[in-house]
């Protein structure tokens, strides 16, 4: 239909009809052009008056980064204001591997400007395995100033790594305190989960650390602080143009423990190449003195993310110096279990003080005859000398009388097989033997036989060096049982309010006064004329006492057990349990040595050590001077 | 000694187009505004851009005075050398940027693209002139092939933004000269079919252009970042503007070229539709006085011509301001008279010249 060759040849030059088919199509253009500008005012129409609050959120959230900023953790001293965990500020090189094509080849490349050594390599191979790929992790803490200088100076070089500085966690008492105070580390996924389901992880936005044990978890809220708030704008390069608003971080508050680090020295010192534990509690008021698990480990190596090398030393060592033996490790508490079995047997009236027995060196129970430690028998035997020589056939014949549900319920009065409830995490319960525990736990009716062995302190008997404390503390305090606590008070480090964690009276054993005195006379008994009284001569105090030993290995039939012949691995656990002074007690002590044989020779001077310096002030040794710590950052 | 006066200025002033002038000034204006905001507040930028200004209003008047049949003389030799020069870049070109578009003469480099945007029209619509009385279905295809020439060779470049504005001003001229609806329609489907055959013959970054062209958001680092970034500056301009120098997508960083392609950007957040509204109206005046220079031009060639410069403006201006908002894909377009920048300003203003030479210059070629 080409109108223009339909008079080819005729030359009408701007014919009519040639200048109104051009204004035609013309016109069809313009109204192309109508319509097209149509569209796109319908589009800017769409964009900025339907869509307007939408665009205006997203150009919003282009401009506006929220900021958090951290604050600082508080720190935890001792009663006297030893420093246990602080904070001090230092250089750190972090790289962020997802903006690094080949991290080997960079740290190579690094390695040339500041020390890097096998092990910080190892260290942040670890950190990368465990984080997300968007984090700057650290390669190497604590940069000298002239390896910044260094760094500065090449940095363009280095892409996708900076310098931060930041604040890092010490524990100057390094091992000593590792099972009370635990240590912070990085933040896992299960506790990102958890702080998210908690509500709590927009107070952790910037925090690369929380508490994993000890007091550092236990107390992880109060310690942290409120995480501040920075409102900046931000250009398309992330690059902060100006502030726009700010709430200050709320520091985290300080914690000061009941425990003495001094005393706490002195029982690490004490126990020399053993192993073991050792709780002192004021009976008074449920305050722990000390808190030790032998070996500990030095939570410094922590903080950082520790290298996989000292990682794999102390998850295999031999030692296990990661348990907390405290808390969580459970022991037959041998004849340290007796004054309570006596207390029983006054109380159901069973037996009476004056009342005695004739221990010929054993008890025979159903065919099955129980030796006496002692061969041949204490003889005649009566309360009193039933404790202060620790006669195992009296206890024998009392379990007997008593039975097994009445032991359990009395037993169950101080403590033994419960939670103490302190202020730390991962305690044991320990365990309690009991007819309706063991058919909970095996599916097998209780035999009475089994109640025999329970009477010292053996059989299914298992607790923790804590409840043993709580225990006898409980009993110096004469029935009057307090929940044992560490902290002494949180300070807020602003408005300087201490907030005294009160001490809780968790019950007052109902037991008549007389019952208390006299087994308490006993253990008197003990540490003067007894199995204690060789560790306990000349002390410038009275103290009450008991002794004990654990079996590790239960001895078959009519075997004896001789200490030389045990592998030391196997050997018995020597127990202690004391407290001082014998009139008002402010101290009371359960000591665990692992593998030391009789309980007399390794575990109780120890407690002499604790009694003798905490009572009189006396050091038993040389203490090593506090090492102070050789960065100037340190504040 | 007035009358005098009087009579000099009407000489110098005889070729200019009033209306057309006013809107070309009115964007000038805007344009210098939205560059010293889009460049941070550059008074260099804005003075550089000045000068460009004055440059392409000194050819303005130069093309205004030149009769349109002086330009149907250079007609053929510009084309020649035109396609000449592509396939010397072709050949010898410099490649920037991945692409080979520059061509080095002498002292400075050129692109020859760019003539073959005025070269293109200005060739079809003397050839169409020249055959105005024997006009037949061949001289179509003879077109088609004029056209097809230089297009091919900027495709080849790559440069797909000004092969699709040349085949653009080239398609005005064939449809006002006449081309059958049939073949117009015809072609229309062909195209339409043959875009599933095309899709496997694409390279894996073309399609992903077009891919996200449809949607922006699955590349929001990449090629659709540009588009993300202009829609949120335009969609958060809202009715009214954020004002003159407080956009926050402008200031912060976040639109990418601001004071070029995406210069719209700029204008839409801080103007908001209120200020859309009168650029578009700028931009229509200058479109409509166009198109009536054109209903009212004396021969073919000038229909043609005139038509095809109205048009591409149009092209240039919808273009550009489709991809700022997001319904046309990233296309290096600048928006006419707006963006910064000489060579694109020159090159519209050399176009306006034209029109307002076609306009005055009716009587002389009637009479």
């Amino acid at each position: 239909m080409s109108e223009l060759t339909i008079n080819p040849g005729v030359e009408i030059k701007n014919s009519r009809l040639e200048i109104y088919h051009f204004r035609l199509r013309l016109a069809i253009a313009s109204g192309f052009v109508m319509f097209m500008f149509f569209l796109l005012f319908m589009r800017l129409f769409y964009l900025q008056v339907i869509q307007q609050e939408h665009y205006e959120t997203l150009a919003e959230a282009n401009r506006i980064s929220v900021v958090p900023i951290v604050p600082n953790r508080g720190i935890i001293v001792d009663r006297n204001g030893v420093l246990l965990a602080n904070n001090y500020s230092a250089y750190t090189l972090e790289i962020t591997p997802h903006k690094v094509e080949d991290v080997d080849a960079l740290i190579d490349e690094l390695a040339t400007v500041v020390e890097i050594t096998p092990k910080d390599r190892r260290r942040f191979k670890k950190l990368v395995e465990e984080s997300k790929s968007f984090e700057s992790l650290p390669i190497r803490s604590r940069l000298s100033d002239e390896e910044i200088a260094r760094f500065a100076a090449n940095s363009y070089r280095f892409p996708g790594v900076v310098i931060n500085a930041r604040l890092f966690r010490q524990y100057p008492q390094g091992e000593v305190f590792s099972h009370v105070v635990g240590q912070i580390g990085r933040i896992n996924q299960t506790e990102l989960d958890q702080l998210e389901d908690d509500g709590l992880d927009a107070n952790y936005r910037g925090t690369d650390y929380i508490g994993k044990v000890g007091l550092e978890q236990s107390y992880e809220t109060q310690l942290h602080g409120t995480t501040g708030v920075e409102e900046v704008e931000v250009d398309s390069g992330g690059r902060a143009v100006r502030t726009l608003s700010r709430s200050a971080p709320v520091s985290g508050n300080n914690l000061v423990l009941k425990l003495d680090a001094k005393l706490q020295e002195v029982v690490y010192e004490a126990f020399g190449d053993y192993r073991g534990a050792l709780v002192a509690i004021d009976p008074r008021n449920g305050g722990v003195l000390a808190f030790v698990s032998k070996p500990g480990f030095d939570p410094n190596l922590f903080v950082d993310g520790i290298d996989p090398q000292n990682w794999k030393e102390l998850n295999e060592s031999i030692d296990r110096p990661m348990v907390n033996r405290a808390l969580a490790g459970t022991y037959p508490p041998g004849s340290t279990f007796k004054p309570y079995m006596a207390l029983a047997g006054l109380y159901y009236g069973k037996r009476r003080p004056e009342q005695t027995i004739n221990d010929t060196g054993g008890f025979n129970f159903g065919g099955h005859y129980f030796h006496d430690d002692k061969p041949g028998g204490h003889g005649i035997v009566d309360m009193y000398r039933s404790l202060v020589v620790s006669c195992d056939t009296y206890y024998y014949m009392l379990a007997n009388d008593l039975g097994i549900d009445n032991i359990s319920t009395f037993m169950r009065q101080f403590g033994f097989g419960s939670p103490t409830g302190i202020d730390l995490t991962g305690e044991s319960a320990g365990v309690l033997p009991s007819q309706e525990w063991k058919m909970k736990r095996f599916g097998q009716k209780w035999y009475a036989g089994e109640t025999i062995s329970v009477g010292i302190g053996q059989g299914y008997n298992a607790y923790t060096p804590l409840q043993l404390a709580q225990a006898v503390a409980t009993l110096a305090n004469d029935g009057v049982m307090f929940r044992p606590h560490i902290v002494d008070y949180i300070e807020d480090i602003v408005t300087r309010n201490r907030t005294v964690i009160e001490p809780k009276p968790l019950r007052k054993i109902d037991i008549k006064p007389e019952y208390l005195q006299v087994v308490k006379n006993a253990m008197i008994g003990v540490n003067k004329e007894g199995t204690g009284a060789q560790a306990f001569a000349g002390a410038g105090y009275v103290s009450a006492g008991k002794t004990g030993t654990a079996q590790v290995v239960a001895l078959k039939q009519g075997e004896k057990y001789v200490e030389s012949r045990v592998a030391e691995r196997r050997r018995d656990h020597a127990l202690f349990v004391a407290y001082a002074p014998a009139d008002a007690p402010t101290i009371a002590v359960a000591v665990l040595v692992e593998n030391a044989g009789f309980g007399a020779a390794a575990a109780a001077p120890i407690a002499r050590k604790v009694f003798d310096y905490y009572l009189l002030g006396k050091q038993p040794t040389p203490l090593k001077t506090d090492e102070e710590h050789s960065d100037g950052t340190a504040d | 000694m007035a009358p005098l006066i009087r009579r000099a200025t009407r000489l110098l002033t005889a070729h200019i187009d009033i209306q057309l002038l006013g809107a070309i000034l009115l964007l000038m204006g805007v344009s210098l505004l939205v560059i010293y905001s889009g460049s941070n507040q550059s008074l260099a930028r804005v003075s550089s851009q000045i000068i460009n200004m004055l440059v392409a209003l000194c050819i303005m008047y130069a093309f205004a005075n030149i009769p349109p049949h002086y330009l149907m003389r250079i007609a053929l030799p510009l084309y020649v050398l035109g396609v000449l020069l592509l396939m010397c870049v072709w050949q010898f070109g410099e490649v920037v940027n991945g692409a080979r578009r520059w061509l080095h003469v002498g002292v400075t480099r050129i692109q020859p693209s760019e003539i073959m945007k005025i070269a293109v029209p200005l060739m079809l619509a003397w050839y169409f002139d020249r055959y105005e009385k024997t006009l037949k279905v061949s001289n179509y295809i003879i077109a088609a092939i004029l056209l097809f020439i230089p297009v091919g060779l900027v495709v080849r470049q790559p440069d797909l933004g000004t092969a699709m504005l040349i085949s653009a001003a080239g398609c005005y001229v064939l449809f006002l000269a006449g081309l059958s609806w049939r073949i117009i329609v015809g072609l229309a489907v062909a195209s339409g079919a043959s875009l599933p055959l095309l899709w496997p013959m694409m390279h894996d970054y073309q399609r992903q252009r077009i891919l996200t062209l449809i949607d922006p958001t699955l590349d929001p680092l990449g090629s659709g970042y540009h588009t993300i970034q202009s829609t949120i500056a335009v969609g958060s301009g809202g009715i009214l503007g954020k004002g003159w120098l407080q956009g926050t997508q402008t200031h912060l960083d976040f639109i990418p070229e601001r004071t070029t392609d995406f210069i719209f950007a700029v204008y839409s957040e801080e103007f908001g539709l209120l200020g859309n509204s009168l650029i578009l109206f700028l931009f229509l005046l200058v479109i409509a006085r166009g198109v009536v220079i054109t209903a009212n031009a004396p021969t073919l060639f000038t229909r043609l011509f005139g038509g095809a410069i109205t048009l591409t403006f149009f092209t240039y201006a919808f273009v550009n301001m489709g991809m700022v908002s997001g319904i046309l894909p990233v296309v290096g377009v600048p928006l006419p008279l707006i963006s910064y920048g000489g060579t694109s300003l020159v090159t519209i203003c050399l176009g306006l010249g034209i029109l307002m030479s076609i306009q005055t210059h009716k009587k002389l070629v009637q009479s």
